[in-house]
């Protein structure tokens, strides 16, 4: 039988700490839509994705009216367009991201990922086109996201695409410069992708995913800091127990929810991503829980330790929760959309050396970070290839989505709105990298014993 | 299908005899009622069968929202997977 207690502490957690399911994404594998005319080519894609998608918004909505549980994003992924599209004739995939774009107004969803390639080992050709059609795909279309893959642990890291990307940030960012390069927020460049992540700018359908599939990715940060509040002053086993138990009801959620959404569509259920997603909001951060653990400021000396306590406890809690767990897993710390991490950078704890240590222990890597629009595409480059060297050699994922803003330097602000919140602009280590980043070539795949 | 009603606000005469009349119009049955009232405020959960309901879910959420908003009071329809899938293993 229900308790009181416990309708009351739900409803708390939902109402109060803004407890909310952040996404459901549909994956749709679009590897059957191949046409050598890129206008049959956009007409099967559109039809295939608005045909599947059709109920998605609308059975999102029935499920969060029913249950009372906000379900915040509903969304698309699809096969990376690389591999989608590479039979088609053509030397640019700017039509192919317009027509992912009409599609995804069409069934009402406010992102659709998939404009991405995986070349952690090497280029095809249509890696080549789809990666310079990356600038202005982002620029003529308002809900694509793009991804590119450069590095794994058991391929290495792709330079020579590393310095690409570099250029291609830059360029998207210029290209997007009336709207405070908004283009590199849909952007994100990744070492080892998993393929089943349900948030973007990062979703996409990997080519080992069934035809469709339904993901689920759930939040809380809001939950976990009210639920350590009860715990102050008792020691760190704890707070780790307190966040694991809290963990586990979040995922629980996100478990039924997955359940629903798959059972009402006609669609597999695929994986739960037990995430710790922040919002811009107040109450919804993940740099205040790891204040609430103790420190003065997100930033200080023992973030480190915190978050990686913070992160593992969320796993332990939410695995046990859910019958398949996938995607990133654990806690995101983007820059501009937590309210506690824009405070923490605003009083100078937090830097972006101290953001790449946190990004060794946690799921993500630097994430949503604006810079200044002076920075060299080579020293971007270099950020990307220090990020994608430590999901390398720990055997983890890591990204980069960073922002380098034009006209704006250290001092400014950038506002992109909504989800994608504020931020101060970091200062990046003046020092060049160009030397390093021209080389180009592999960086080979790492030893697996005599870890150190 | 068993659903939770939530109703909060201030207290007055008639609200338990207000929202159980709805119910049973619409053939919903009643299986527990916990109700109590904190600094002056009214707190009521109600646990309810909707399985031979005249009214779906949606309608009856909306009903109950606008009944109870007309007299100051937050009532909220949730089915109870919620509640079951997160308290319970």
């Amino acid at each position: 039988m229900l308790s009181l207690q416990h309708i009351l502490e739900t409803n708390r957690m939902i109402e109060e700490n803004k407890l909310d399911v952040r996404t459901i994404t549909l994956g749709i594998s679009l590897r059957d839509c191949g046409h050598p005319d890129m206008s049959v080519f956009c007409r099967n894609i559109y039809d295939k994705i608005t045909k599947t998608a059709e109920k998605l918004v609308r059975v999102g909505e029935d499920i969060e009216a029913e249950y009372g549980i906000p379900i915040i994003n509903k969304r698309i992924s699809v096969t990376p367009m690389a591999i989608a599209a590479e039979s088609c004739r053509t030397d640019t995939y700017v039509p192919v991201a317009q027509a992912m774009d009409a599609a995804a107004k069409q069934v009402g969803v406010n992102f659709i990922g998939g404009f991405s390639a995986l070349v952690e080992k090497g280029y095809t050709n249509g890696d080549k086109i789809l990666i310079r059609s990356i600038p202005e795909a982002l620029t003529v279309t308002e809900r694509v996201c793009s991804s590119v893959n450069l590095a794994s642990t058991k391929s290495g890291i792709n330079m020579d695409c590393v310095r690409e990307m570099g250029e291609i940030i830059k360029r998207t960012a210029e290209l997007t410069a009336d709207r405070d390069a908004l283009g590199c927020a849909k952007l994100v460049v990744f070492a080892n992708v998993p393929e089943d992540n349900p948030f973007m700018a990062g979703a996409f359908h990997g080519v080992g995913e069934p035809e469709t599939t339904i993901n689920v990715g759930v939040s809380g940060p809001g939950v976990v800091k009210r639920a350590l509040e009860e715990v102050r002053g008792k020691d760190l086993g704890a707070v780790a127990e307190t966040i694991k138990k809290t963990a586990f009801k979040i995922t629980r959620v996100g478990q039924l929810v997955a359940q629903e959404a798959s059972r009402r569509m006609g669609v597999p259920f695929g994986i739960i991503d037990l995430s710790l997603a922040p919002t811009p909001a107040v109450g919804d951060s993940v740099a205040h829980i790891l204040e609430e653990i103790g420190l003065e400021s997100c930033g200080a000396p023992g973030t480190t330790a915190a978050l990686a306590m913070l992160n593992d406890a969320v796993k332990k809690g939410g695995l046990m929760a859910s019958s398949y767990v996938g995607g990133l897993s654990g806690a995101f710390i983007p820059v501009s959309e937590d309210a506690g991490m824009i405070a923490a950078v605003e009083r100078g704890s937090l830097t972006l050396e101290k953001l790449e240590a946190m990004t060794c222990v946690c799921s993500v890597g630097l994430d949503m970070i604006a810079v200044p629009g002076a920075t060299p595409a080579a020293t971007i480059a270099a950020i990307i290839a220090d990020e994608a060297a430590i999901g390398m050699i720990n055997n983890k994922t890591t990204a980069v989505r960073i922002i380098p803003v034009p006209g704006k330097s250290v001092g400014d602000r950038v506002e992109f709105g909504g989800l994608l919140g504020h931020s101060p602009i970091l200062a990046v280590n003046p020092f060049g990298s160009g030397t390093f980043i021209a080389r180009g070539g592999r960086i080979p795949a790492p030893i697996r014993s005599l870890t150190n | 299908m068993k659903i939770v009603v939530t109703i909060v606000g201030q207290d007055r005469v008639g609200i338990i005899a207000m929202v159980s009349t709805i119910l049973a119009e619409n053939n919903i049955n009643i299986l527990n009622i916990n109700q109590n009232i904190l600094d002056g405020f009214f707190n009521m959960v109600m646990i309810a069968d909707m399985t031979f309901s005249k009214m779906a879910l949606k309608d009856l959420q909306q009903f109950l929202k606008e009944k109870g908003k007309a007299i100051g009071l937050d009532i909220k329809v949730q089915h109870e997977g919620i509640f079951q899938s997160m308290h319970q293993i």
